[in-house]
């Protein structure tokens, strides 16, 4: 360290500025002024932080801050962009609510609008049963495949998501129910019928009780092989996928005494356009089927759209 | 504590230093300003001294003329100049499209994901000042700077409205009256519209130059638009109308850098005390010559200093070397009959080298040096690597990114189908119709999110807008009983340059890998 005594006088040569009198490593610090600028500079930032403190929020009181002059709140701002977010979607909204949802799929740019809005409604509406990637869980159906129960393509899905499953709230809800046999067939018989069931996709033999029972209880809905109805909402029996698991024991239970899962209908909740666009987004997880009546003339409906 | 006898080895190795940059003349000490009760505070601050500099020609300022109009031009005309790049692309040569997020430059155009190119070129850059330091000092500070280009061409104002040196001052003295009012607000107005025409050069390459600047006067240029040009404007007008070498001795870091990365071999703007002390008048110097160095203390070195130093105190923070004092002395040491460079460029080591008795030695051998030498192999090795990959860059690609839930999914018939978000990219100015292909994967058919099911095949046609990348769901469908494995997407561009790209990624299975 420099000798304390000498601080007050010693002067640096070249500059002709004072020590300060610290010193690191023989480097010493001049007691250099500061521009005078620098200083207003600094006042004009106290004037500054005053008038914001006065215009934002900013002291903090007991159960919150003060709030500033011109009300600027970080929820209000948030309000404002989403505001300002659903105008920007309205055009979009209004003409995928005029649009007629078979004729959806022939505007690829409306589609693909559809498909995105579609896919922010799930995630707040359907996720909770379908699960955030549409594969659903026993009982709830998965919806990324090519298996439908009440049809795949875009009316179809639409009419479901309207009017739900089995749901209190409509009359034209899809409704199907398969009488529970756990107190009419014995065991064995369930066993057998269980067993011809299988036989549809090989997994077992089946035996003459089996065909029989199947003939006299199962088949006007399930079909000879298996195949089901969409009409009647009664699933395929001759496939891989099982809404309520795939194992001998899981069929046998749903024999005896079935589970009917319930969707609920939409279309009082929802407004058209969201539902049409859940329908486009659910459609497009690649399990979605071509409307019959689309396919007659693709190329003169195309030439409709605006 | 030292001991006064004993001298420490770190004081002497200053000492050697203080010698070789330490004027012979010190300074009268500045009042000591203390923080006791009875100074008043503003001992404690500097006042803002306005240079005005008097007006001077020589080489080096013939050289920092053609350098600042070269800048200027440069800066000015740049977004102004075109460049065909089809109907798909702008056609303005330099372009920042933060919009689109493209930058062009002239037959370059960068993605975002090639940042690393605008990296590598702030690298070089970064590594060019150090090369130029090197080589020739702070020759940045004193010509390319803008803040010296600006400063330069606000003083140049400040003469044309209210004349050289001597004048100016006494204006400033002046009391405010009408004509000094009048004076100031008139050359203020030039200062604002400097300020306004750099600020508004600037937006003009963030956008189409044209359209901008007559949106811009017709009010329908965005906001931010009109921010930027405000703030580069006031800034303009106040960093380069009043406080000029205030940037450069308190706000920029610059100079603070380079008081680290000067040394004894480093050249610099350079007052040769041996042969200038003791200064003294000309008449006093014709009268004892013997007593008397080549200065005769004539202040020209001083008057036209830019930012107000006497170079004479040896080197220092605000010394930009921009060479107009060797000018002012060149022309006094001329009028006087002695030898040029009493000021001039030189390194220490050369200062020493001469005071001893040595030859002069050429300022340019801080060329051949080997730190220049390997800054400049740095320098030059990056740029051509950035070459190098600028050059074999393909203009299509392909990412392939697996669903992650659901992993996969069973179909009617037992089958796996595994969907994957592929984008496409087409960094071509043009339309292009692509092929994406499946290998590996035994039995496996593709279709896409516009190509159903029905259409099924190992390999699609797409079609990628130009200078764009096109997001593909795609969907893989493999037999039953397939196993957990890896295969490959190819991309192929279907016109006469044929590029191609591939990318693996894994089918995964209910079974998994048996």
């Amino acid at each position: 360290m420099a000798n304390e005594s000498n601080i007050e006088n010693r002067v640096d040569q070249p500059t002709g500025t004072e020590f300060v009198g610290h010193e690191w490593d023989g480097i010493e610090e001049l007691d250099t002024p500061l521009p005078r600028w620098w200083l207003w500079t600094f006042y004009a930032t106290i004037v500054w932080a005053i008038g914001y403190v006065v215009a934002y929020p900013a002291w903090p009181m007991i159960d919150r801050a003060t709030e500033g002059v011109i009300g600027w709140t970080s929820r209000g701002q948030l309000a404002e962009e989403i505001s300002v977010a659903n105008k920007a979607r309205e055009g979009l909204l209004e003409q995928i609510a005029a649009t007629d949802t078979a004729l959806l799929t022939d505007d690829p740019q409306l589609m693909q609008q559809a498909v995105a809005g579609g896919a922010a409604a799930f995630k707040v509406n359907c996720v909770q049963c379908h699960g955030a990637g549409a594969a659903g869980s026993p009982g709830y159906p998965n919806l990324n495949d090519d298996e439908w129960l009440w049809g795949g393509d875009l009316e179809s899905i639409e009419l479901t998501l309207q009017h739900g499953v089995r749901w209190d709230g409509s009359d034209q809800t899809r409704f199907s129910l398969m009488p529970g046999f756990g107190d009419i067939f014995t065991t064995e018989e369930i066993n057998a019928l269980a067993g011809h069931v299988l036989s549809f996709t090989g997994r077992s033999e089946s035996s003459a009780t089996g065909v029989q029972l199947y003939a006299d209880n199962c088949l006007s809905c399930h079909g000879q092989s298996g195949e089901g109805s969409r009409d009647q909402g009664a699933p395929a029996l001759n496939d891989a996928i099982w809404l309520y698991g795939s194992s001998e024991t899981a069929i046998r239970g749903q024999i005896r005494a079935p589970s009917h899962g319930v969707m609920p209908g939409w279309k009082d909740r929802l407004d058209p356009a969201t539902i049409k666009m859940l329908a486009a987004y659910v459609h497009s997880l690649g399990g979605g089927e071509t409307l019959a009546q689309q396919s007659d003339e693709p190329a003169e409906a195309a030439d409709e759209q605006p | 504590m030292n001991n006064p006898e004993e001298p420490d080895p770190k004081t002497e190795e200053r000492d050697r230093w203080a010698e070789a940059i330490t004027p012979v003349q010190p300074k009268p000490a500045r009042k000591p300003a203390t923080l006791g009760a009875d100074v008043p505070i503003g001992d404690l601050y500097e006042k803002h001294k306005v240079v005005h500099n008097q007006r001077i020609d020589g080489p080096f300022r013939r050289f920092k003329w053609t350098v600042m109009v070269l800048t200027l031009a440069i800066y000015y005309v740049t977004p102004w100049l075109r460049w065909d790049r089809g109907p798909y692309a702008p056609d303005q040569a330099v372009l920042v499209d933060l919009t689109n997020r493209r930058f062009y430059m002239f037959g370059i155009e960068i993605w975002p994901h090639e940042f690393y190119f605008v990296a590598g070129m702030l690298i070089m850059a970064g590594i060019g000042l150090f090369l130029v330091t090197s080589a020739v000092g702070r020759a940045w500070c004193g010509y390319a700077c803008p803040q010296t280009v600006w400063t330069d061409l606000f003083q140049h104002v400040d003469r044309l409205f209210d004349g050289d040196r001597n004048a100016r001052v006494k204006l400033d003295k002046a009391p405010w009256g009408p004509a000094k009012l009048a004076r100031r607000a008139s050359k203020w107005t030039v200062y604002l519209l400097i300020a306004f025409v750099t600020g508004g050069a600037w937006i003009l390459y963030f956008a189409d130059a044209p359209t901008l600047l007559r949106d811009f006067f017709t009010g329908e240029a965005a906001p931010i638009a009109y921010a930027t040009v405000a703030v580069l404007t006031a800034t303009t007008f106040a960093l380069g109308g009043f406080l000029r070498e205030q940037v450069c001795i308190y706000m920029c870091p610059w100079p603070r850098i380079q008081t680290a990365m000067l040394d004894e071999k480093s050249l610099i703007v350079t007052y040769k005390d041996w042969r200038g002390e003791k200064r003294g008048s000309l008449k006093k110097a014709l009268k004892q010559p013997d007593e008397y160095g080549d200065c005769i203390d004539c202040q020209q070195c001083v008057a036209v200093c830019p930012t107000g130093i006497d170079i004479r105190e040896g080197p220092q923070i605000g010394c930009i070397t921009c060479a107009l004092c060797i000018d002012a002395c060149d022309r006094v040491m001329a009028d006087i009959g002695r030898p040029r460079g009493l000021i001039d460029y030189a390194t220490l080591e050369d200062c020493k080298h001469e005071a001893t008795g040595g030859k002069p030695q050429s300022p340019w051998k801080t060329l051949r040096r080997p730190r220049t030498l390997v800054y400049g192999a740095i320098w030059l090795s990056i740029g051509a690597a950035l070459l190098f990959a600028l050059g074999v860059r393909t203009h299509t690609e392909i990412t392939v990114s697996p669903d992650r839930n659901p992993p996969f999914m069973l179909m009617r018939d037992g089958s796996v189908r595994n969907a994957y978000t592929l984008k496409l990219r087409n960094m071509e100015s043009r339309p292009r119709t692509m092929q994406v292909e499946i290998s590996g994967l035994a039995g496996a058919t593709m279709w896409t999110d516009s190509i159903t099911r029905e259409n099924a095949a190992t390999s699609q046609q797409v079609e990628v807008p130009a200078d764009a990348t096109r997001t593909v769901r795609a969907y893989v469908l493999a037999p039953a009983n397939s196993s957990e494995q890896s295969f490959t997407f190819t991309l192929t561009s279907l016109d006469e340059q044929r590029e191609s790209d591939t990318a693996q990624t894994l089918f995964t299975t209910p079974g998994g890998n048996p």
